[in-house]
């Protein structure tokens, strides 16, 4: 049939009446599989079927609904599915079946065996994507009765799915047809049935098929615009008035929630004219509902509520500007609600965000001021005193500011409210608490982020925002005018590192151009103390964080950091020589180990993004002979190691040629008595992700599977470095290597296994307890993908784990049962020995007195009871 | 130390021999007659069979007391029995759920 199809086609319908007679009564599935194929051409490539359509279809369909059990070790593979795509694929593949096919699905629907049912269902929903008006005309009475029932009836969540998903298809097929000036609306008909059996169900008080029927409604109602109207015209004013006849809070909810199931329907068609919207005539009722929804005590109905105005609100042009400020008025409300109603504050700020992008003009109206004012009203109690509930209160309105920040207009109100209010929390009469403060900084930052996507609002975020930290900042970094005890709130480390996540979101999405032009303030700012950018800028003595400043100065390196690290890779950093030189000496300062560090990282992220050439070979050489120069004995070793920590991620991250040497010093200090723990530590760090330098979303440069090329590269050396190693130093050696197999994908490790297993299970009786916990995380993974392999060390497993399961420490005892919990993915032959002495030896675990410990204890002994019993 | 709520997240989500529900569900179990002392190392478990005539009511009583017997530290004494006044037979049920040895066998 491919090659020589005229030829075929030639023969007429002679040949198609052969191959039925070939076709008739055959068994084997290889042969149906090409069968199907066969006649499935012979429909879809046209050739002449004659007077044979009836034959055709008779000798396909006996085999429908298919009912094939594989055998076992079957060479040949084929699937059940594999049948019956295949056929439905030919019995669906004309109009002209129809007539024989729909009786059929129709008889077979009522089947009692489940795929036979589902099989039919599915076709059935198949056929209207080529049936038409005319195919339909006839059953559709037959097939709306047979989805009722099913519907109506079933247990089955698969059964209601495909029989929706038919009606869904139903429905769509009819609604395609055109119509004649004088034919009978088939869709019309059909829909006023579906409606007339429905709609009583949704009256009723106990509600006990309420919800089939609206399933069904809203199926049919989803297929087309012309079903839509009809049907939401007929049933939304049934549901209005049901929802003011129910007294009770569920009962509202449930009918609330089926408004909103057609509400959402609406969403898929869009009328040009405004006065055809179906919905328009309802409006007024549905917002009064939904403001009942909203002061209802229930939160579940109020959580409704606010979902079913969200999408009023998504529907253009409906919405008045009255109802706006109504919902606005119980947004603002639901958003300072209390803990027990913690989801429906969150839904309700979220709604918030997601009208204001909509309605700017509204939200502006009527909600920043009220928060505006909240917030002043705020400030002065906090002067008075704190209070814990004005806290939270203090909080929840700096999270409302945050959440409507969805639209530009609307961030150039937020965003300014935000600042003062953090300049006023630094200003000389007011001790603010830390928490509050960070508080401040995270909404700032939620405001960054969604500022990210719009270029305008990117850059006046970081326009305004970042010269106003800067100057909070160095302000703060200026030594007290007068003896005060003002706390330097916004110096401490927490404070600062809030900064930083603010200033990097707020970096990372701008343009090169717009960038370029914020690194030359930024960058002279700390380099020269050039303050002229600042909003305030009378300070009053030099701002000089690299040379002799104070250590106050010094730590706001890690603002320099947050910017410059998070940079598009092709801008360039004016006197880049000077800037790196400078990171590098801060690096190493004795005094304070969060500015050394900063230095550290801010070089290292720097370093990461240059493109390969001699400045970065020279950068890396300051770097390494300012390491070495540290790491020789004296007070400078700890910053000299951290900047080499720091330096090797930079390469490793990027693949750079030296990145192996630096990484052998690092493991060659795991000996080192005194920096050995911060080595195996250091591990760790290579192999995570950070937050504010050498990220992806930071432009930094991060080659694919760089951890799996770092385990290739330097397990060996590990390994071997931990066999030659003293005792006392092992630990650091294990540790550092369970750190780095922690984080591997599981394809990559486990065919390392064998080799690598000896030396794990060495580690189970490392004393360490951070080496026993590493190890234990590492091994539960592996007992459930690799149990073969884990076979071959049962003996010991067991015995580590069940002692492990008496440690010190809650944690090592809590990850030893689980690891006796995964335990019982081994083959049972080879557990089977041990069940008893385990289920022994579980017993005392269960007594345990923490009771996390418990809890792990009974699900880990129930597992094992379990093993080798009938049906496990 | 082990309270009632401990006892009862052991025997909430046992499944109902004949409906896809869980004891708790159905209300079989609940946590106010669950009974613990952990210095006294006593627990008391009354449940409530859905009817009068469940014929299930042993069955039910026996996947409670298993439960509990392989999940609580054996120092333990277990006293599983149904809920006074709701079955037709529970002198007869408490009987046999009170008798190790047929526990024994019935786990056999």
């Amino acid at each position: 049939m491919q090659t020589r199809e005229e030829e075929l086609k030639g023969l007429g319908a002679d040949f198609t009446f052969g191959f039925i007679q070939v076709m008739d009564g055959e068994k084997d599935p290889r042969n149906l599989l090409v069968a199907f194929r066969i006649v499935h051409d012979l429909i879809s490539r046209d050739y002449s079927l004659g007077p044979f359509v009836e034959e055709l279809f008779e000798v396909t369909s006996c085999y429908f609904p298919i009912d094939f059990t594989p055998p076992p070790n079957d060479p040949h593979g084929i699937q059940r599915e594999d049948l019956i795509l295949s056929l439905r694929a030919v019995l669906a593949s004309t109009p002209r079946f129809a007539e024989f096919l729909l009786p059929l699905l129709i008889e077979k629907v009522d089947s009692e065996i489940l795929s036979a049912k589902l099989d039919s269902l599915q076709t059935l929903n198949a056929c209207c994507a080529v049936y038409g008006q005319k195919e339909l005309k006839d059953f559709l009475p037959s097939l709306w009765a047979s989805i009722r029932r099913e519907v109506f009836q079933t247990a089955s969540e698969r059964v209601e799915a495909d029989g929706l998903a038919a009606l869904h298809s139903l429905t769509a097929c009819l609604s395609r047809s055109v119509l004649r000036a004088d034919a009978e609306d088939l869709l019309d008909s059909f829909l006023s049935n579906i409606l007339q059996d429905c709609r009583h169900h949704l009256c009723e008080p106990d509600m006990k098929l309420v919800w089939p029927s609206a399933k069904l409604l809203q199926a049919a109602a989803g297929a087309s615009a012309r079903a839509c109207d009809h049907i939401t015209s007929n049933v939304l004013p049934l549901l209005l008035e049901q929802f003011h006849k129910h007294g009770q809070s569920n009962q509202r909810r449930t009918i609330l929630e089926m408004i909103l199931g057609f509400l959402k329907l609406h969403q898929k068609w869009s009328y040009e004219d405004k006065d055809e919207r179906p919905l328009n005539g309802f409006k007024d009722q549905l917002c009064s509902l939904v403001f009942m929804a909203l002061t209802d005590p229930s939160t579940q109905l109020q959580l409704v509520g606010i979902r079913t105005f969200t999408v009023l609100g998504a529907q253009p042009d409906l919405l008045s500007s009255g109802d706006l400020e109504l919902a606005v008025g119980h947004l603002y409300r639901l958003s300072f609600l209390e803990e027990d109603s913690q989801s429906c504050r969150v839904a309700a700020l979220e709604a918030s965000g997601a009208l204001a992008a909509v309605y700017p003009i509204a939200f502006s109206s009527y909600l920043v001021p009220k928060l505006a004012e909240e917030l002043h009203k705020g400030e002065l109690d906090l002067s008075r005193g704190d209070e814990p509930t004005k806290q939270s209160r203090h909080l929840r309105c700096l999270q409302a500011l945050s959440a409507i920040s969805t639209h530009p207009n609307i961030v150039k109100e937020t965003l300014p409210l935000l600042l003062q209010h953090l300049c006023w929390m630094n200003k000389g009469t007011v001790v603010a608490e830390t928490s509050e403060v960070i508080a401040v900084c995270q909404s700032l930052q939620q405001v960054a982020e969604k500022c990210q996507q719009d270029p305008e609002s990117c850059w006046y975020f970081h326009q305004t925002a970042v010269p106003c930290l800067l100057a909070l900042a160095v302000q703060a970094s200026m030594p007290e005018k007068e003896h005060s005890v003002l706390r330097k709130v916004l110096l401490e480390d927490e404070v600062l590192a809030a900064m930083v996540s603010v200033i990097g979101t707020a970096t990372t999405h701008l343009s090169p151009d717009l960038a370029a032009q914020s690194v030359a303030h930024i960058v002279p700012l700390f380099l020269d103390g050039n303050i002229s950018f600042l909003p305030e800028n009378s300070f009053p003595c030099r701002f000089q964080p690299f040379q002799d400043g104070s250590s106050g100065q010094r730590r706001l390196v890690a603002l320099l950091m947050a910017f410059v690290c998070s940079l598009p890779r092709n801008v360039e950093i004016p006197q880049l020589n000077q800037l790196m030189r400078e990171l590098v000496e801060l690096s190493c300062c004795p005094s304070c180990p969060f500015s050394s560090t900063a230095a550290a990282k801010c070089f290292a992220g720097l370093l990461n993004k240059l493109p390969a050439g001699q400045q970065v070979d020279e950068f890396l050489q300051l770097a390494v002979d300012k390491v070495e120069a540290g790491l020789s004995p004296g007070p400078f070793r700890s910053q000299a190691f951290t900047l080499l920590l720091w330096v090797t991620k930079a390469l490793v991250l990027r693949y750079h040629p030296l990145s192996s040497c630096l990484t052998d010093r690092l493991t060659g200090l795991l000996s080192d008595p005194e920096l050995g723990p911060a080595a195996a530590d250091g591990f760790s760090l290579l192999m995570s992700d950070c937050t504010d330098v050498l990220t992806r979303a930071g432009h930094a440069e991060v080659r694919l599977m760089f951890r799996q090329r770092f385990f290739t590269d330097n397990v060996p050396a590990l390994v071997q470095g931990f066999h030659a190693a003293s005792q006392d130093v092992k630990p650091n050696y294990l540790k550092g290597l369970s750190h780095v197999l922690n984080r591997l994908p599981k394809p990559v490790l486990l065919p390392e296994l064998p080799t690598l297993l000896s030396l794990l299970l060495e580690a189970l009786s490392c004393s360490d307890c951070v080496v026993q916990l590493s190890t234990l995380s590492c091994l539960q993974p592996l007992l459930l993908e690799a149990p073969q392999v884990m076979s071959l060390h049962v003996d010991t497993l067991v015995t580590k784990f069940l002692n492990l399961s008496s440690s010190p420490s809650m944690a090592v005892r809590i990850a030893a049962l689980r690891c006796m919990h995964a335990l019982t993915r081994l083959p049972t032959p080879v557990l089977l020995p041990y069940k008893p002495q385990v289920i022994r030896a579980l017993a005392k675990p269960l007594d345990d007195k923490k009771r996390l410990v418990r809890k792990e204890a009974v699900s880990a002994r129930g597992e094992w009871f379990l093993l080798g019993s009938p049906g496990s | 130390s082990i309270d009632a709520r401990e006892i009862f997240d052991l025997i909430r989500s046992i499944n109902d021999p004949e409906h896809p529900l869980t004891l708790e569900e159905l209300n079989v179990v609940e946590q106010v007659r669950v009974q613990v002392s952990d210095p006294e190392s006593t627990v008391a478990v009354a449940f409530t069979p859905t009817i009068p005539h469940c014929s299930m009511a042993t069955l039910i009583g026996l996947s409670i007391k298993v439960k509990l017997l392989r999940s609580l530290p054996q120092r333990f004494k277990m006293d599983v029995h149904i809920t006074p006044g709701t079955h037709a037979s529970e002198h007869a049920v408490n009987k046999q759920l009170a008798d190790k040895e047929r526990v024994a066998a019935a786990l056999e």
